[in-house]
């Protein structure tokens, strides 16, 4: 029975968040075609009990190579181990979270199998009658979900977005049986990783972070951009930013939401000062909850706020972060 | 060095609106323009040229009307065209477009890098780009934010991943994939749009790159798009004015209460 298969991923010997959510899509996956879960581990070092913390999300088989090759991740030699895998063993879907790397590997790899992909799902379903899988995506900046299948093709592959997913609770008692790769194949990558220069502050990682406080060109200067700062701490989330407040160096790239910036998914967007252009818009469609504050009533951000103060930002901020003090100390 | 850059038109989408009832696009014009996140690579490819010294070649696959970003291009720089249209190219999903550009390259040859955008705004699937470097077997760097060094034989560039800045030496011949960081795109010149009309767009079809007809356009795509769906947001914003003292406190605890009743306060790490 062809097996459902997701890619985890790892790095300091330990799995990422997404490699969880990915094992919560297939799970269901897996259940309604009556077949088994695979998750494949290409990584340098990684123990045997982390290694069942994708048991305990749901796998049934764990596929692991540990191979100082692999690690960072780099897309021929991945690529490489994960031809020679899918040859052997036939799964029917790939799954693959659609990170840097996902989307790296992915494509790469869709082209070596000639098969399809579909990037970036938010949705996953088994077609009744046919068992297809259905891969449910937005597209022109999340103006449009489109419906893509794979009738002919085999694995049917798809990225899938982080944090679409709500993490099920984890059985710490399911147990997976760990099979080794073994390619033993000689390759070398024409891509060697040299250094990492980690982002200076913890704010920075607005993609996976599960709130983002934005500020727009509605702050006027670099110095009031602290207010985001600040709102952002006092929520526990990161610091993002519309393209005109980057432009004016108020925030760096990284930080930037949107079109030409980053397409997020956190549980809380607030977007301060931020009109809401459609290429801003864009990066956001998937948030949960958005919350705006603009002096403009009629602010195209307002089309898609759950919740919104009309008024002057730099009156609101404040008292926005006193009440939510006092709040904190009653309790 | 000779660099490739695939561009792509896309429909614009600078004066799009949205529609504040139903939470859909409304565009006004069905004008098309250069896939805006094309600009960052076909302008890291002319900064190698004016440093470096280098020969750029663009190439698009799309209808007719797609000579337009090729003069574009070659206003703002770029030495040489190509336009791969073909009704046999319609319809094509990632793998048959990075199929028919991946033979386009090999047909121009010679190259040193190949250099495209992220993505691009309608399709925003980021896959043509890793397509086309599995296709040629070429080294692959995606989200290249910025390229110190290029030598003999390899370059060094910096990636902007979840985790920071990642930087990599890459061989030659490669392909990489950059984001906005890496440029910022110069403007076509009077005298750049005078020498852009003196040049010919070479065309070639299916047959000129000697395409495989099973890999190509609707036929050769594995994936089929089987629906469209226009999701109507269905948010309707609570609204609170912050006019004066007072009502500001109020609005702000109407925001908490909501963010507390959703637990989106719940989380916090109080210092
Ligand atoms: C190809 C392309 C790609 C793009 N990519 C992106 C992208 O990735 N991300 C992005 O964000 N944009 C992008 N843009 C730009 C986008 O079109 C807008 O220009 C940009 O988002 C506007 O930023 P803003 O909302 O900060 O500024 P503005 O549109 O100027 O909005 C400022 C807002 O602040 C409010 N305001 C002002 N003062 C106050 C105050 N005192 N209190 C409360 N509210 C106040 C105003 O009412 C207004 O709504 C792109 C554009 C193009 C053409
Ligand atoms: N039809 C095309 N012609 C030329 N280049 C393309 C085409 N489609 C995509 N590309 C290139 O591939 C990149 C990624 O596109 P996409 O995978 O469609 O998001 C674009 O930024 C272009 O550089």
């Amino acid at each position: 029975m062809a097996e459902v298969w997701t890619i985890a991923e790892a790095s300091g010997g330990t799995l990422k968040e997404v490699s969880f959510e990915l094992l919560a899509r297939g799970r269901s996956l897996a259940d309604e075609l009556g077949v088994p879960l695979a998750s494949v581990v290409l990584t340098d070092e990684i123990e045997e009990a982390e290694l069942q913390r994708l048991a305990s999300y749901g796998a049934d088989i764990i596929y692991a190579e540990r191979d100082p090759r692999l690690a960072p991740f780099t897309v021929a030699s991945h690529a490489a181990f994960l031809t020679a895998l899918v040859t052997r063993h036939a799964p029917q879907i790939i799954l693959a979270a659609a990170t840097t790397s996902g989307r790296t590997l992915l494509p790469y790899l869709a082209v070596k199998l000639g098969c399809g992909l579909t990037a970036d799902c938010t949705a996953l379903a088994i077609e009744e009658g046919t068992g297809n899988l259905l891969q449910i995506r937005p597209a022109i900046g999340g103006n449009i979900m489109a419906t893509i299948k794979s009738p002919d093709h085999r694995p049917q592959m798809a990225t899938i977005r982080p944090r679409s997913t709500p993490l099920p609770s984890p059985d710490h008692a399911r147990r997976a049986t760990i099979i080794p790769i073994a390619v033993t194949d000689d390759f070398h990558d024409p891509v060697q990783v040299l250094s990492l220069r980690p982002f200076g502050d913890q704010s920075s990682s607005i993609e996976n972070a599960a709130i983002v406080v934005s500020g727009g060109k509605g702050l006027k200067k670099r110095d009031n951009f602290t207010l985001i700062e600040d709102l952002a701490a006092a929520l526990g989330g990161a610091v993002g930013a519309s393209r005109d407040a980057v432009d004016r160096g108020w925030a760096s790239y990284p930080h930037q939401v949107g079109l030409s910036g980053k397409t997020i998914s956190p549980e809380l967007y607030v977007a301060v000062g931020i009109s809401g252009a459609i290429q801003h818009l864009a990066g956001i469609k998937t948030a949960k909850t958005i919350v705006a504050i603009n002096r403009d009533s009629e602010a195209n951000i307002l089309a898609l706020a759950d919740i919104a103060i009309i008024g002057d930002l730099f009156a609101i901020i404040p008292v926005l972060l006193r009440r939510l003090e006092e709040r904190r100390t009653i309790e | 060095m000779h660099i490739i850059v695939p561009i792509k038109q896309v429909p614009q989408s600078s004066d799009v609106k949205m529609d504040p009832v139903t939470g859909t696009m409304i565009r006004s014009a069905r004008s098309s323009v250069l896939n805006p996140l094309d600009l960052y690579a076909l302008e890291a490819a002319l900064h190698l040229k004016d440093e470096h010294g280098a020969q750029v070649t663009v190439v698009t696959m799309g209808p007719p009307s797609a000579v337009q970003i090729l003069k574009e291009a070659l206003s703002m720089g770029a030495d040489r065209a190509v336009h791969l249209t073909d009704r046999l190219f319609g319809g094509g999903d990632t793998y048959a477009t990075s199929y028919v550009l991946s033979r386009a390259i090999e047909k121009i040859g010679s190259f040193d890098l190949v250099i495209t955008g992220e993505r691009a705004t309608d399709g925003d699937t980021a896959q043509v780009g890793p397509g086309i470097a599995s296709w040629l077997d070429l080294a692959l760097a995606t989200y290249v934010s910025a390229i110190e060094e290029v030598a003999d034989g390899h370059l060094i560039a910096e990636r902007l991943i979840e985790e920071g800045y990642q930087r990599v030496r890459v061989s030659l011949p490669a392909l990489l994939t950059v984001v906005k960081e890496i440029a910022i795109p110069r403007l076509p010149t009077l005298r750049g749009k005078k020498r852009a009309m003196g040049k010919e767009i070479e065309t070639w079809d299916a047959e000129a790159i000697a395409a495989d007809r099973t890999k190509i356009g609707l036929k050769g795509s594995p994936t089929r798009v089987v629906q469209i769906e226009t999701p109507k947001v269905a948010r309707s914003a609570l609204i609170y004015h912050a006019d004066g003292d007072e009502a500001t406190v109020q609005a702000c605890d109407h925001l908490l209460d909501f963010l507390q009743e959703r637990n989106l306060l719940a989380e916090v790490h109080h210092g």
